[in-house]
């Protein structure tokens, strides 16, 4: 066997050098043979999240490629993903985010039908508490199917804060998930958000 | 120490979360439920493996001096390669796991392992022996993550066994940390030699 190398500080130096060269550099060809496949991966969940927001719509016209982004406030935009049957525009599924979640920022996809009802919604990416937060997935618990044909222009504003998509405790009509009242309001806020850019479409 | 010792010791006799007390942080955290600590355990055996493998193929190159650091960019490398293959080729367990790959590089036991065994021993055996543990520490998680998900959501790899919601504070940290006493005092009690 051979024999140990000495602690000295030119080895030192050397080793330590030569191992990260050889891992940057093991990563570099990880990352650039996993980049495509990952942008892929990526893509195939958004356009499944957009076919399962919004009401069937014709492949011809493609809502990726017809993407375009509405302000909010400067600097804070969200992507809109149109879609059109027959020739009219059918359904906008919005890509909405919020920053208020317990684990901080995630990301949602909202579809809206033309009159401004959610058709459905979906969640793209999260990192929300594990069996709590969690439950807002579809496959997890059933509780984000109240979201679906939200008539959110019909919601009576109670305490009149110009906010209409709220849970109960914030006297809105949401019923919150148990123990994860964060994440409920965090989901809220996303599907309000999204709204707000769906009204911006329609001026 | 035989091959089959090296590996099996992993199980019960040195096992890293019933009786080392190692690598709790993925322990309490990732076992909500048993898929969750069986993907958490499976992950970690395969970095655990693969680690143990290059720390002993460089073990003589290495000054002692600066042993832990080396060990831990190679860990921290492994990891990394795991976590960019999953979210490309596998990204419906991305979805559920990637929220915990990135834990394994400060997983205690990993660097544990690469100290106290891969270190010291030669490349095949270090590898049998992260086998071993790898696999005793899904198992615990496993069995962590079953009962979590039995007592707290009524169900088992996310079949529904009974009605109803269950006890929360199962999901809970603090659930987490009392199946873990539980499970503890039971494992010493079973394999107490007399």
């Amino acid at each position: 066997m051979a024999s140990k190398t000495k602690s000295t500080f030119v080895n030192m130096v050397v080793v330590l050098f030569v191992i990260s060269a050889l891992a940057s550099t093991a990563l570099a060809f990880v990352y650039q043979a996993t980049k495509e496949p990952i942008a892929k991966a990526k893509l195939e969940i958004k356009k499944k999240a957009i076919a399962q927001v919004v009401p069937e719509f014709d492949t011809s016209y493609n809502p990726i490629e017809n993407m375009f982004k509405i302000a909010l406030a400067e600097g804070d935009s969200l992507e809109c993903y149109p879609t059109k049957k027959g020739g009219d525009f059918s359904g906008y599924a919005i890509k909405a985010n919020t920053n208020k979640g317990f684990a901080g920022e995630f990301w949602i996809m909202v579809g809206f039908t033309p009159d401004g009802k959610i058709y459905n919604t979906a969640v793209l990416e999260h990192h929300e508490t594990p069996g709590l937060g969690d439950k807002m997935q579809k496959s997890k618990s059933n509780w984000s199917e109240q979201f679906t044909n939200l008539d959110v222009p019909n919601i009576k504003d109670i305490d009149g804060d110009g906010i209409l998509i709220e849970v109960k405790k914030d006297q809105g009509t949401v019923d919150a998930i148990t123990a994860a009242t964060i994440s409920s309001r965090a989901f809220c806020d996303a599907c309000e958000r999204a709204y707000t850019a769906f009204k911006k479409i329609k001026k | 120490m035989s091959k089959l010792k090296i590996f099996t010791k992993g199980f019960f006799a040195e096992n890293a979360v019933f009786v080392m007390l190692l690598g709790l942080c993925p322990t309490l955290g990732t076992t909500t439920s048993a898929l969750n600590g069986l993907g958490m355990g499976l992950a970690t055996t395969f970095v655990l493996v693969m680690s143990n493998v290059a720390v002993s193929l460089v073990k003589n190159l290495i000054p002692d001096k600066v042993r832990i650091p080396a060990f831990i960019v190679i860990i921290a490398t492994f990891v990394t390669i795991v976590e960019l293959s999953m979210q490309a080729y596998l990204p419906d367990l991305y979805a559920v796991l990637g929220l915990f790959i990135p834990l394994i590089v400060v997983n205690c036991i990993i660097l544990g392992r690469a100290e106290a065994f891969a270190s010291k021993n030669n490349a095949l055996d270090s590898a049998i022996d992260g086998l071993g543990m790898g696999l005793g520490f899904a198992m615990a998680l496993t069995m962590l993550g079953s009962i979590r998900e039995i007592l707290g959501s009524g169900s088992i790899f996310n079949m529904k066994i009974y009605q109803g919601d269950g006890a929360l504070v199962f999901v809970l940290a603090p659930g987490a940390f009392i199946v873990l006493g539980y499970l503890i005092a039971l494992v010493t009690k079973l394999t107490k030699k007399a």
